[in-house]
């Protein structure tokens, strides 16, 4: 009997949590490439055997209730979402409201510092000069090219060409462009092809990446290098969908060329020419890649993204920080409004 | 997303062309229309042609002058351009051995961490999404299309804002700097546009179909992995695509769960910090920067058309 009782409280008391701190130990901290992988294929497998168990609960029961079906198809997913986006939303828009280090409430304050401040202003002058140019320009250059490889022979590979640096991560990219913008003093060859053009112009080389404010400028063009390929790829399918007899008529009255281009092309994909517009909107209000390889947010090139980075993790600021990263929501939020409202629209014609 | 002017059967690319299983596929093209299409060819100016010759010339340039770059001994790189391999050829492969095993950069093991890192990241949150899409799009219930709005409007809310809570509970549970954190981050983002995304595809299903299966006796379960399943391969692969391109070359969810943990951190961390740390060092540079692009690069040419339809289906559709 004693004996008994002494095997279960070592199994218990020594042995379980001995083996659990083995396998946590081994579950975070994988030693090498091999065991990197057992624990990517054990974590799969833990996932799909968890979803399995899951739907198999809800259909067993015969003529299970709907509540519980839904629960099992919607649940995980509403609790990752709520876990995972809605909960810190509301946290870090609680901890703006406080002081460096989260212990004294100070209201708006954080607010107040990233609107005045000149550092700040700065900042916020830079964010709109991308939100604003980014979206015109990769749109503007994706709807030219859109309509001049339209129907070509060279219209695939031409699009593809296009369509890659979308492929890349912003990092790569990044690391494009600065070889591009690379400079040498004068006296040198140069190894970066734009300041090489200016050599052969007969111009000085210049820095492009430091002399502010055409810094900005030059950062902004990688994001336009990038998003031409989205903004061309939804354009190019909107004026393949323009009927062919809008065309056809257009053409009997005698348009041509950049009329037809004005009046019919343009008004018929007005919608995705919105769509285009509101998404590379968005996707560049979050990027901090590219100001953060290039730049690091020095020589007045930092944008909201990169400052919210900024302060949070490196100038340990996290009620700025957090007061950065609702800025940005709040940006957001007009054209998430806007978007709703389309796809009300879109499902009531439906 | 659009009011009326496109119609789903327009939406789609020259690249969707060959593919007969397509959900969208064009309708056949009849004679009159290809003779009007050919016709309109011999119309387009040369010029313009040419102009997106000039621009795709353009577009290229860079991408080339680094890929050749990364081809270049040391010390040629640094001393002179790299269209001078055009006059004075030489090549060597040095540079991608000392980016990928050289003591320093050791990107071998960061490409590992980044394998490591997505693959979950691209199943875990698809399969989620799949079991929402399909309540959202045929389980009627109360709620749902408020629930519905809800998802899709998260799906803009900036990464940012969840960051330092999301690090202060992995701290908490004494998880924080492995790659469970950063699977379960990127599972959770993903998750309002990939439900939103297979939602639209599952709509394009026949009602009919889904009701024969009903009538004949099948539960929700098996409509969903008998019927729905199926059929949805090509959306499942147009979201994987995404996803994968998405993890594979994000930077920001990677530097604040797995930052400064080389065990965890993917490529796109490590090349970010050989730019900040050796910013003049271009063979380590150019060399690196291709081998973190070659793996998404031959995903997206060789899967191209369906990646063109998740995205057309995720902006122009809605």
């Amino acid at each position: 009997m004693d004996y008994i009782s002494k095997y279960f409280s070592w199994l218990f008391g020594e042995y379980f949590p001995w083996l659990w701190g083995e396998v946590r130990n081994f579950l975070l901290n994988p030693d090498g490439p091999a065991d990197k992988f057992v624990i990517m294929i054990i974590a799969i497998l833990f996932f799909i055997v968890v979803m399995g168990l899951i739907l198999f609960l809800v259909d067993r029961p015969k003529n299970a209730p709907r509540w519980l079906v839904v629960l099992g198809f919607v649940g995980p997913a509403v609790l990752a979402i709520g876990f995972g986006l809605v909960y810190p939303a509301l946290a870090t828009m609680w901890s703006s409201l406080f002081n460096k280090n989260g212990a004294e409430f100070i209201g708006l304050d954080n607010y107040v510092t990233a609107v005045t401040e000149p550092a700040f202003q700065t900042v916020l002058r830079n964010t709109i000069l991308w939100v604003v140019l980014v979206p015109l320009l990769s749109t503007f250059l994706g709807l030219v090219y859109a309509v001049l490889v339209d129907r070509t022979r060279i219209e695939r590979w031409a699009k593809t060409l296009m369509f890659l640096p979308m492929a890349i991560s912003m990092v790569g990219a990044s690391i494009i462009w600065k070889f591009v913008y690379a400079v040498r003093g004068a006296d040198y060859d140069q190894i970066g092809l734009l300041n090489q053009l200016l050599v052969w112009l007969g111009q000085e080389p210049r820095s492009f990446l430091i002399d502010s404010p055409w810094n900005n400028l030059f950062l902004i063009a990688v994001m336009v290098w990038i998003q031409t390929g989205f903004a061309m790829t939804i354009l190019s399918a909107a004026i393949k969908a323009i009927p062919d007899d809008i065309v056809e008529a257009a053409r009997l009255d005698g348009l041509a060329g950049l009329q037809m281009f004005r009046y019919i092309t343009v008004p018929s994909i007005r919608p995705a020419l919105v769509v285009v517009l509101t998404t590379i909107a968005m996707a560049t209000l979050k990027v901090f890649d590219i100001v953060r390889t290039m730049t690091n947010g020095n020589y007045a090139t930092s944008v909201i993204a990169n400052e919210f980075y900024d302060q949070s993790f490196r100038k340990a600021n996290a009620g700025l920080g957090a007061a950065l990263a609702v800025i940005l929501f709040i940006f957001v939020i007009p054209l998430v409004i806007y978007n709703v409202r389309q796809m009300r629209l879109s499902e009531e014609i439906r | 997303m659009t009011t009326t002017p496109v119609p789903p059967q327009g939406v789609s690319l020259a690249q969707d062309g060959e593919a007969g299983d397509d959900i969208v596929a064009a309708p056949p093209e009849g004679p009159i229309k290809r003779r009007s299409r050919i016709a309109a060819n011999r119309l387009r100016s040369p010029w313009a042609s040419f102009a997106a010759i000039i621009i795709a010339f353009l577009w290229t340039t860079p991408t080339v002058g680094l890929l050749i770059t990364s081809f270049r001994p040391v010390g040629e790189i640094n001393e002179t351009g790299w269209w001078n391999i055009f006059i004075d050829p030489s090549f060597t492969l040095d540079n991608y051995s000392d980016a990928m095993f050289g003591n320093q950069t050791n990107l071998g093991g960061f490409f590992v961490n980044s394998i490591v890192i997505t693959l979950p990241a691209v199943i875990i949150p698809i399969s989620i999404a799949l079991l929402a899409a399909y309540a959202f799009a045929w389980i009627e219930f109360k709620g749902r299309s408020i629930l519905f709005v809800a998802v899709f409007a998260l799906q803009v809310v900036p990464i940012q804002i969840t960051l330092i809570p999301l690090l202060r509970k992995y701290v908490d549970w004494e998880i924080n700097g492995s790659f469970w954190t950063v699977w379960l981050s990127h599972s959770m983002f993903a998750l309002p546009l990939a439900i939103f995304l297979l939602h639209n595809f599952m709509k394009d299903i026949p009602a009919s179909l889904i009701e024969a299966a009903r009538v004949d006796g099948a539960g929700h379960v098996k409509i969903f992995f008998k019927v729905l399943l199926p059929l949805l391969t090509p959306a499942i692969a147009s979201f994987a695509i995404f996803q994968f391109l998405w993890v594979w070359n994000d930077l920001l969810v990677a530097l604040t769960f797995a930052g400064g943990q080389p065990d965890v951190a993917p490529l796109t961390v490590a090349i970010a910090e050989l730019a900040g740390s050796r910013g003049s060092d271009w063979h380590l540079l150019s060399a690196g920067a291709f081998i973190s692009m070659i793996v998404p690069v031959v995903v997206f040419l060789s899967l191209q058309r369906y990646f063109v339809r998740g995205l057309l289906a995720g902006s122009v559709k809605g």
